[in-house]
């Protein structure tokens, strides 16, 4: 292998010489080189190690069909990339790339060494194997693991970032080469907008090659590249894989920014990738074909490579990939590689196994063109040293012969060709199922989806004028122009497929998996017939590179050895992604903090200036105790309750889900869906309301205000907001369209302060003036319009602790001035903040459910002793009240809610434990739903719900926690303290 | 994935912006039916392969709920229509 | 011919020429006494067992595709027990019990891999959960752990367990018997066995009709004739309201895609199974190096097998929230399959009331391949003695009357 002198189409930059390090050693290439041409370029055959018998493997291809040439990039740093194609990998100053594969390393790999066992490890041997004894399979396994994967994990975070961009087109062109520029240039001619994708970072596909072969086709190349640059109407998006279709049109791909450059140049403000989501109103298939190698023996031997990969090579990159080449192949383009080789001063030997193609212009320059021959064995120890050419003979009823007694031809590169395969991927993304022509041999795609367009070698053609005229065609029909349908394509005279009988040397199929022909065999004498089980069993097309340049080889052979047309065999499902599609570009920029919105009141900064922890609920970030000096959460949740049951604490509501209700139905509405009686709450009074599903169990509860007669204020639980705002919209659109109600959720709207304690009365006639607050005046369940420091608000008068409590709402932009400035004024009473913890142990005190934590989806009002919130007697029945009278639902001793009490104070219940009703029994009658230490009680006390629990207060259960410890308990009535309500009005 | 468009807001708009609110046209029955009816309004569903009818809330736009008659195999949009249009129909 | 290391080193020397059909190509016959519909892993398995328990009994699967097509071959290969209530917790157990010895019965190894799951607590009511649910697995036999942050830190060193995150992993639950399987190799190991005890497996045979007279399974017709038969299990998850609409019936199930994706095979470096139902997603390695990934369901019901793709995007980026050296790791193939989801997150297996002879087990949503041998065990058994298996009566259709639901959507692997 060399590298040529310079050529005038080449792409390298001789200018710019690239230093690299490969395998930990030094080497040079140019600007323009991916890894594979400069390590080509360099005479670096091995690259690889294939994952099954460990054998030596080389680059075959020159685009991301490549199985073979897979590489870390920057290894165990924040750029570290396992598996990349060596062909798709554009290189860059001082770039540290490493082989993928090679256990230890590619020169030796263990694998190999194993050679004695190969013959063992035929396809699926380990599904008849290591199976007894049972217990040894984790140790076989172990040992399993080491041989698996390619490359190793990242082991840093990454380094760069990543984002979505969402783009609309008329016309989305997929694919740069001929077709896809023709059809693109035509489209925006047409006047519609235009996005033109490719993958590789200069926009020419194939045509590239044809250009450097043809002039005309140089010129046109060059003619039309600079029209669409210049077009207004078109975006070109290169280094830019389309990667999945999906209905409607959504094209996903993903855009590589900044990985061909210099990890020192890179912009950290940019986006390492860029996934876009492209909306397209016609798509334009244009993604060419990719070619099939010959199956024969060792064809996986380095030096083996893909006919057109070497024109590519040689043409783009100025690599002669061999200075003795042997050409193979089944169709016609195996002439233009030859006289590419001669182009480039080498005397090729052509090996066709068809006969009557007219190669004299080859033969006069005293190139070997053998006709009805084929390799039947690549030779040679690293790389190919030689080929084993047979003679062929075909007939209608047995396809190919091979003949016995092959001759010898040496050579150092055997390019092949066994057909080209288009490139169905995203057509079938979205259902549609590519039918086999046997006049290409080659599945082609259906494009039977509106809107939709293929054109190019993925249809078929076989030369670039066919391309571009067919590209044309679809672009102005995806414009919606009037156009004259192209001539049928010129075939490319694929002859069928051809493989020599399965002896016993290795034929790969699947390069990456080490599928071989034989393996097939196997496969399906065990009546593993069907493709997909094929496929399952051998692992055929299961690698990194998705069976590109295997699977349709794999087609053949599977449907020569059932004797099947290849058409009844059929391929596997073609799905997303079309090449690898990085994680971290899905996720966009929706990643640590961003990876789900954050939510905070208004009083967040207050909240972070007086150093409290948050607890996350939901979305919401809630402060969750307010810790002073080195208090614990236990210390600070004691001192937080005693002040509010002694004196007077303060707490952010505003997390609580809001609904406004308006409308003359609105008190019939919630009737419905409350389980409670609503007809006689007069303005100016609050209530709590309970809610069911249809299924009869609780899923929501919270205050409602009485606004006006036709107007209230609904409160839902925190988590439950958006839920049940849903929920209520959704039954008042399609089943209540009768009813003249209005839904608002004004959860944001609002802030919320809660002033509880025995205190609170004195605070909030210091803080407003214009509301009585007086017991007899604003009672418990009454709520008041007054003006609070200087603010309208709304000050309900309901509790959650037992204790005096108003809950002052503010529009939200107030809250936090209200919040410091009751905080202020709080100072005389030693007003304490406190959080959910404090919360959740003050209701337990007094027996208050928290909908999620004492209910789980299966408890009924009844279950919750909640009965006297339940009206059966509403004109309509209320959401889940039919569901009550089942027969399960209202069998006696379901599980209800109780109290417990633990034998000894000071032993506080694990949240989740079990319970059961003697010391020795694993039979669980209920669990523990809240556990808390109650401060003012100065013991334990605990929530939970037991099989017929209200039946059995007083009785001695066992509360059963993950120590096994045995901790006897008492049921007792739900409410620990002040029974008689007598805090409820607070300090007179 | 597929685009709707809302019979409200007059746009053709992302799936992600719309919520299935499930099968359309379930009738709920009364207090004094069977707990087999009861079962039955509640849990069973068609769930059809191919053309379904279903509500659905334009949950990031509108909010308002309305029918939507699509194949669920094939993706396609059939028809998008109010509940107001069907008892016209009726 | 039984599967062996000494088969394997015979086949060696004689070009694998020996090997029999795992299961042969058969002509059906016109009657058989039980039909299976369905040629997954729970229509083979259910074949299996009862032609095992119940010798004598003619037994055919039909498969309208290839067996083991559906969500058998399309799964996240997570098997694990630690349900939540006593009724779910023994079925899931009892089969745990059955994959433990499951390669050696069928001889076909499954590669049953034991190494542990783990379900992560990101809440406080999370870890509730995992109390709750850790408590009731110890009381029912089940192993089961509640395990700390610092614990999960030292036995899964790549999960990150920091503050600085959006949703801060708090603790975890932990089953260490759990594991994964070779989801393929179940279907061909059930597949194999079934036939040699009997059963007629038939592939590319699409149910019609079902042929009920007077409330009696009479036979079916499909696409490949008629067939006799008085008793017919229904094992066609995703597709269970089709087959159901056949007899007349509606089923408290809705269909609704579920993706999940691969990346390229590497070096092993999660050697566990991790699941988070707060960031929608679990992932394990699998012995061949790539991660699989489920995501969490569509939002929509359907039977495409192909979902949205914000979903996946959404699944990715949980992925990085618990181990950020994915980021740069490639994805290679996603895929979709159709699982049938219950209202209470629990499946049916169940004889149907309205029908004699006629027995649906479906419903089971994204958890079905964990329960595959022991739910066809279960299933054998309701269809072999024409009433409810003791572990399996808690899943009759009945109880969607009755209201006697077993909510298990806080233990299943992604939020209904």
């Amino acid at each position: 292998m060399k590298r040529l002198y310079k050529q005038a189409h080449e792409r390298i930059d001789r200018s710019q010489i690239i230093h690299f390090h490969w395998q930990g050693a030094h080497y040079t290439g140019y600007a323009g080189d991916t890894l594979a041409s400069a390590l080509l370029a360099n005479d670096v055959k091995l690259i690889g190690r294939s994952f099954k018998y460990g054998r030596q493997r080389g680059i075959m291809a020159a685009g991301v069909e490549e199985p073979n040439a897979l590489v870390v990039l920057e290894p165990n740093s924040g750029y570290h990339l396992p598996n990349a194609r060596a062909t798709e990998v554009e290189i860059y100053p001082e770039m540290v790339a490493q082989p993928a594969s090679g256990i230890p390393s590619i020169n030796e790999d263990v694998r190999a060494w194993l050679k004695p066992l190969h013959r063992f490890m035929a396809a699926g041997f380990y599904y008849k194997t290591f199976m007894s004894p049972a217990s040894w399979w984790p140790k076989y396994e172990e040992q399993l693991r080491k041989l698996a994967g390619f490359a190793p994990a990242p082991s840093q975070p990454d380094a760069e970032t990543y984002d979505h961009y969402h783009r609309q087109t008329d016309v989305a062109v997929v694919g740069g080469g001929a077709a896809g520029l023709a059809a693109a240039l035509a489209a925006a001619n047409a006047g519609s907008t235009v996005l033109l994708l490719d993958e590789r970072p200069q926009l020419g596909g194939e045509l590239v090659v044809d250009a450097a072969r043809d002039p005309e086709a140089a010129a046109w190349l060059a003619r039309t590249r600079a029209a669409l640059e210049a077009h207004a109407k078109v975006q070109i998006l290169v280094r830019t894989t389309a990667y999945a279709l999906h209905d409607f049109n959504l094209l996903l791909a993903l855009e590589r920014r900044q990985d061909h450059l210099p990890l020192g140049s890179r912009n950290p403000k940019l986006t390492r990738q860029r996934l876009h989501r492209i909306r397209a109103h016609k798509v334009i298939l244009a993604t060419g074909s990719h070619e099939r190698p010959l199956m024969f023996a060792n064809n996986d031997l380095p030096g083996v490579m893909l006919a057109s990969a070497v024109s590519r090579y040689q043409y783009e990159y100025s690599v002669l990939c061999g200075s003795k080449p042997l050409v193979v192949g089944n169709n016609d383009s195996i002439y233009d590689v030859a006289r590419d080789l001669v182009k480039a001063g080498t005397r090729p030997t052509v090996v066709d196994c068809r006969i009557g193609y007219d190669a004299s212009d080859l033969t006069k320059l005293g190139v070997l063109v053998k006709q009805g021959y084929t390799v039947v064995k690549a030779e040679g120890r690293d790389s190919v040293e030689r080929a084993l050419i047979a003679k062929t003979a075909y007939s209608d009823t047995h396809g190919w012969v091979v003949g016995e007694s092959p001759e010898t031809v040496s050579c150092d590169l055997i390019a092949c060709s066994g057909g080209f395969s288009p490139l169905v991927h995203l057509d079938c993304h979205t259902g549609s199922k590519p039918w086999f022509s046997t006049e290409h041999q080659a599945f082609m795609p259906a494009c039977d989806k509106p809107h939709r367009y293929v054109a190019g070698s993925v249809n078929g053609q076989s030369n670039w004028q066919g391309a571009a005229a067919e590209g044309e065609y679809v672009g102005l029909l995806a414009a919606g122009q009037a156009a004259n349908p192209v001539a049928a394509p010129k075939l490319l005279m694929v002859a069928d497929f051809i493989c020599p009988e399965l002896g016993r040397d290795k034929i790969f199929l699947d390069m990456q998996n080490d599928v071989k022909a034989s393996d097939l065999e196997l496969a399906i004498r065990e009546n593993y017939r069907s493709i997909e089980h094929i496929k399952r069993y051998t692992a055929l097309g299961f690698g990194t590179d998705q069976g590109k340049t295997g699977n349709v080889n794999g087609i053949a052979v599977a449907a020569k050895i059932m004797q099947l047309p290849i058409a009844e065999v059929g391929t596997t499902t073609f799905r997303p992604m079309y090449t690898p599609v990085t994680m971290g570009v899905l996720a966009g920029s929706e990643v640590g903090l961003h990876s789900d919105p954050q939510r905070f009141t208004p009083m967040q900064a207050s909240h972070m200036a007086q150093g409290a922890e948050f607890e996350v609920v939901g979305q919401w970030m809630r402060p969750w105790y307010f810790p002073q000096g080195s208090e614990n959460l236990h210390q600070a949740v004691a001192r937080e309750c005693l002040a509010v049951r002694n004196s007077l604490g303060m707490m952010d509501a505003s997390t609580l889900g809001k609904i406004d209700i308006q409308g003359p139905d609105a008190r019939e509405f919630l009737a419905r869906v409350y389980t409670n009686n609503w007809a006689k709450l007069a303005p100016g009074k609050c209530r709590y309301g309970l809610m069911c599903d249809e299924n009869g169990m609780i899923i929501d509860d919270g205050v409602t205000a009485c606004l006006s007669d036709t107007h209230f204020l609904m409160t839902t639980t925190t988590g439950g907001a958006a839920r049940i705002y849903t929920h209520l919209e959704t039954w008042l659109q399609t089943e209540w369209p009768d009813l003249e109600v209005y839904l608002t959720s004004v959860t944001d709207h609002w802030s919320t302060t809660g002033v509880v304690g025995p205190k609170a009365r004195r605070l909030m006639e210091k803080l407003c003036k214009d509301v009585d607050f007086s017991a007899a005046n604003f009672p418990f369940m009454d709520w008041r319009e007054g003006t609070v420091c200087g603010i309208p608000a709304r000050i309900m008068r309901i509790s959650f602790s037992g204790e005096l409590s108003y809950e002052i709402n503010v529009q939200a932009n107030y809250g936090r001035f209200l919040w410091d400035s009751v905080l202020e004024a709080g100072k005389a009473f030693n007003i304490t903040p406190y959080g959910t913890e404090t919360m959740h142990v003050l209701r337990a005190e007094k027996g208050y459910v928290i909908v999620g934590q004492d209910t789980d989806g299966s408890i009924t009002p009844y279950d919750a002793n909640m009965a006297w919130a339940v009206s059966l007697n509403k004109s309509y029945p209320f959401l889940g009240q039919r569901a009550l009278t089942r027969s399960d639902t209202a069998r006696a001793g379901r599980k209800q809610l109780v109290g417990l009490l633990t034998d000894e104070p000071d032993k506080v219940l694990n949240e989740g434990c079990q319970l059961v009703a003697e010391t020795g029994s694993k039979a669980m009658i209920g669990h523990v739903t809240s556990s808390y230490f109650s401060p003012v009680l100065g013991r334990s006390i605990a929530l939970a719900v037991v099989k017929g629990g209200l039946d059995l207060l007083g009785t001695k259960i066992y509360a059963k926690p993950l120590s096994y410890e045995v901790i006897p308990v008492t049921i007792v009535d739900s409410v620990f303290y002040d029974q008689a309500k007598e805090k409820s009005d607070g300090e007179i | 994935m597929f685009l709707i468009h809302c019979p409200y807001c007059g746009e053709l708009r992302d799936e992600q912006e719309y919520r299935c609110a499930g099968e359309a046209f379930i009738q709920r029955p009364g207090l004094d039916c069977t707990d087999e009816q009861w079962g039955d309004y509640v849990f069973n569903r068609t769930n059809p392969k191919g053309k379904v009818i279903e509500q659905w809330a334009h949950s990031a736009g509108c909010r308002k709920l309305f029918v939507v008659e699509r194949n669920n195999v094939t993706n396609e949009i059939y028809a998008v229509r109010t509940f107001e249009s069907y008892k016209e129909q009726a | 011919m039984k599967y062996s290391w000494l088969e394997v080193f015979k086949a060696g020397f004689s070009g694998q020429k020996q090997w029999p059909a795992a299961w042969p190509e058969v002509s059906p016959k016109a009657a058989y006494d039980v039909v299976i519909v369905g040629g997954g892993g729970h229509g083979l398995a259910t074949a299996y067992y009862l032609a095992r328990d119940f010798p004598g009994t003619r037994v055919a699967v039909l498969e309208k595709g290839w067996i083991g097509g559906g969500n058998t071959g399309r799964n996240t290969t997570i098997v694990r027990s630690n349900y939540l209530w006593d009724e779910a917790t023994n079925l899931y157990e009892h089969s745990m019990k059955l994959w433990e010895g499951l390669s050696k019965d069928l001889n076909f190894n499954v590669m049953f891999s034991q190494r542990g799951v783990y379900n992560l607590g990101h809440t406080l009511q999370d870890m509730r959960d995992i109390e709750r649910r850790v408590n009731a697995n110890m009381l029912n036999g089940v192993d089961a752990e509640v395990v700390s942050v610092a614990e999960l830190k030292e036995r899964i060193p790549i999960l990150e367990t920091g503050k600085q995150v959006r949703y801060p992993v708090m603790g975890a639950s932990c089953q260490p018997r759990a594991g994964v399987a070779r989801h393929d190799a179940v279907a061909w190991g059930f597949a194999r066995a079934a036939a040699k005890h009997g059963v007629d497996i038939i592939q590319n045979c699409e149910v019609q009709a079902l042929d009920i007279e007077a409330g009696r399974m009479k036979g079916l017709q499909t696409s490949r004739g008629y067939f006799k038969a008085e008793r017919v299990g229904c094992v066609t998850a995703g597709h269970s309201s089709i087959l159901a609409a056949m007899a007349g019936i509606r089923l408290p199930v809705t269909s609704h895609p579920l993706q999940a994706f691969v990346s390229e095979p590497m070096k092993p470096v999660l050697h566990t199974v991790v699941m988070s139902n707060a960031v929608h997603g679990y992932v394990s390695q699998s012995d061949k190096g790539d991660l699989v990934i489920g995501a969490g369901l569509d939002p929509y019901s359907g039977y495409s097998q192909r979902g949205s793709p914000h979903v996946i995007d959404h699944c990715a980026s949980a992925m990085i929230e618990l181990f950020p050296i994915f980021s740069r790791v490639r994805l290679n193939r996603q895929w979709g399959g159709i699982v049938d989801v219950c209202p209470d997150a629990c499946p049916i297996i169940s004889p149907i009331p309205q029908v004699k002879g006629l027995y649906f087990n479906c419903g089971w949503g994204t958890g079905g391949f964990k329960a595959t041998p022991g739910s066809g065990h279960v299933f054998a058994h309701t269809i072999g003695q024409d009433q409810p298996h003791p572990l399996a009566a808690p899943f009759h259709i009945n109880r969607f009357v009755t209201g006697a639901l077993i909510d298990e959507h806080g233990a299943a692997a992604v939020a209904h």
